[in-house]
């Protein structure tokens, strides 16, 4: 995985709470078995609408996404992570996000930050009076600047500390193999296993 | 001080203690399917880690199949090549996989348990968010992204931050005619999309202990609907008995172990959750959804509510974008509102009591005309069972579809989809828009206002049909 430090980049206003997962991708485009090409599957639906903000020209490199709360709801499907990012998609702020979704970003190094939502409000106001403002999203000082606006965001530590670093997870996870091993020693017979 | 059902679940799983970090989690069951999987087995074979427990994975087909023809080929050439790659998946890496046309094929959440490889005080993870359903049975059961499928695949753990907890508790008895379904969608009403953000809901009291076991599944299936990570239920007497004589179930010595473990699995007294919140069982009524997320919901006696008696900026322009979405009218009363398809089926609503119920309210009527009903059983066996006991013919004298069993049209990734416009009621979780087929419009329902909702056409519940 790509390491994350600072990410400056325009930004996209979308103006929705609830943005579920079926929305950032439909279920038909999860019949691929790739995890790369799902650029055209981002928000297919609301695209086919002239107006929707990523069909402004003024969005059209945008690279983070302001969003209203609850982001990413329902399905746990990581294709929604994948489509943001084949998109162009770095950074997502909103004030909350659903905890598989905000999960999975942070396996594939798509950072989920998370700002009031009166901050949000006011990034939405500075991207739509002046979409080329460049967005600074600064993951070792958790800060957000626009203009003369700045503020802090929330990140899980351990998150921000993999992202930093461009850590593989699994890897981590084999390191502790052994324990793994012992804890499989102790497991009760009565558990059931496939033959 | 005393734990929680969770945190006594969570703690007989730590490989590793985190110490701040995320603990290593260990999972003792991993359900597969082909939506979220294939990009997993690639990134074991990119970096050549062998699948650690084949023995505690197992896949089946579900979301992305065909609920007619089941005996040819999938038409559809891209699900096709989906279901074929976790075919030689399966058989490169020695998993156990129900195909398409196997008497155990049916939805993850539905086979699991029927099986009896769901069980008390497991943890059980899936690359579908409806895993928190396993938690019917007081297993820790949540969905997964497809890199922590790869995870689970590679190393049989996953490093987790414990979740917080909170008791759902439940005073007084559930009033007659009134279903598990209602009862999840008042709750998610209640608390909202976001209530139960990073929390294990923990459902207790009299009306879940009068529950049956798919009943509970239900509940714990949509606790996911209300943002949570995971539901769990206490297993009880209730429980012992679904699970004894499954296939997967212990034997012998091996019963009573269990027994004696599962025993053990409900809050101590003096337990602390994080949050508690009641809610009066004996005051809820049939509920449905008017809205385009599972939290805009209201009893079925209400009306259509006015964005303009939403004080919160946001919530009104919610409501507004949701109302036009379902092209519905405020004051408009909710039992006037008509449908074109009923989908009865789902991990939420598949399983035979739901059925049962669903056929018991449908029997001797007909389906109004100018209305589908589609019946979807969540699993084979199902299908198998409902047909035993005559079912299938209560449905089709009424003029209904019988299927194969799959996710259907709870998701429409399979030809079972909502043309754009077309309105549904139906038993599955989401009524996102387009969640049914792109410009659907769904309503949620339990399987008993489903049939009524069919014979009748528009939003109904039992009790609104004359008698026959």
């Amino acid at each position: 995985m790509e390491a994350f430090t600072v990410h400056t980049g325009t930004a996209a206003p979308l103006h929705r709470s609830n943005v579920d997962t079926d929305q950032i991708i439909p279920a038909e485009y999860l019949k691929r078995i790739t995890r790369h090409g799902f650029e055209d599957a981002l928000f297919a639906s609301w695209r086919k609408d002239p107006e929707f903000v990523l069909n402004l020209p003024q969005y059209e490199a945008a690279s983070i996404l302001i969003a209203g709360p609850d982001f990413g709801t329902g399905s746990s499907r990581e294709h929604a992570v994948w489509a943001l990012q084949d998109y162009g998609f770095k950074v997502i702020l909103s004030s909350r996000f659903a905890d598989i979704f905000r999960g999975n970003s942070g396996k594939g190094g798509l950072l989920t930050a998370v700002i009031p939502q009166d901050a949000i409000e006011k990034l939405w106001e500075i991207t739509e009076a002046s979409p080329s403002t460049p967005v600074t999203v600064d993951l070792q000082e958790r800060c957000v600047t626009a203009g003369s606006f700045s503020c802090d965001f929330e990140v899980d530590d351990y998150v921000r500390w993999r992202l930093l670093e461009g850590l593989d997870d699994i890897g981590i996870t084999l390191e502790h193999a052994d324990a793994i091993g012992e804890f499989e020693k102790k497991r009760p017979s009565f558990k059931p296993v496939l033959n | 001080m005393g734990r929680t059902l969770a945190e006594k679940v969570w703690s007989d799983h730590i490989v590793h203690e985190g110490d701040g970090l995320p603990d290593l989690l260990y999972i003792d069951m991993h359900l597969v399917h082909e939506v979220t999987s294939p990009q997993a087995f690639d990134g074991l074979r990119a970096t050549g880690r062998p699948l650690r427990r084949p023995d505690l994975t197992v896949a089946t087909e579900d979301h992305n199949i065909p609920t007619v023809d089941v005996d040819k080929p999938i038409a559809d050439p891209i699900s096709r090549i989906q279901v074929e790659t976790l075919r030689k998946n399966c058989e490169e890496f020695g998993v156990t996989l129900f195909p398409l046309g196997d008497l155990e094929q049916g939805i993850v959440h539905v086979v699991g348990p029927q099986m009896g490889l769901t069980q008390p005080g497991m943890t059980i993870v899936c690359g579908d968010s409806h895993t928190s359903t396993h938690g019917a049975f007081g297993a820790l059961a949540f969905g997964i992204g497809t890199s922590e499928v790869e995870h689970v695949l590679a190393t049989q753990t996953l490093p987790l931050k414990p979740f917080k907890t909170m008791a759902i508790n439940f005073e007084g008895e559930l009033p007659l005619g009134v279903s598990a379904k209602d009862l999840i969608l008042a709750v998610i009403a209640q608390i909202g999309t976001g209530g139960g953000q990073g929390y294990v809901l923990e459902y207790r009291g009299e009306a879940i202990k009068g529950l049956s076991m798919e009943g509970r599944m239900t509940i714990c299936n949509m606790s996911i609907e209300a943002g949570a990570r995971a539901g769990m239920i206490a297993p009880d007497t209730t429980t012992f008995e679904y699970i004894k004589g499954k296939p997967h179930a212990p034997k012998g010595e091996d019963w009573e172990a269990a027994l004696a473990y599962w025993e053990t699995l409900v809050a101590d007294p003096d337990a602390k959750f994080d949050k508690e919140i009641t809610i009066d069982a004996a005051a809820l009524r049939p509920f449905v959804t008017w809205g385009t997320n599972p939290g805009q919901g209201l009893p079925l006696d209400q009306s259509v509510p006015d964005p303009q008696s939403f004080s919160d900026a946001v919530e009104r322009e919610a409501v507004e974008n949701a109302l036009a979405y379902m092209d519905l009218r405020p004051g408009q009363p909710l039992k006037e509102i008509a449908v074109d398809t009923v989908f009865l089926g789902s991990c939420t609503n598949g399983r035979i009591e739901d059925l049962r119920a669903a056929a018991h309210v449908i029997k001797n009527r007909k389906v109004a005309q100018g209305v589908r009903l589609l019946v979807v059983p969540g699993s084979t066996r199902v299908r198998i069972e409902a047909e035993h006991e005559g079912l299938d013919q209560i449905f089709l004298d009424a003029g209904a579809e019988w299927r194969g069993a799959g996710c259907s049209m709870c998701l429409a990734m399979n030809p079972d989809k909502l043309t754009p416009g077309e309105r549904s009621a139906s038993t599955s979780n989401r009524n996102f828009e387009g969640r049914q087929g792109p410009g659907g419009r769904t309503h949620l329902v339990s399987p008993e206002v489903a049939a009524a909702t069919a014979v009748r056409g528009t939003l109904s519940d039992p009790t609104d049909l004359v008698e026959v």
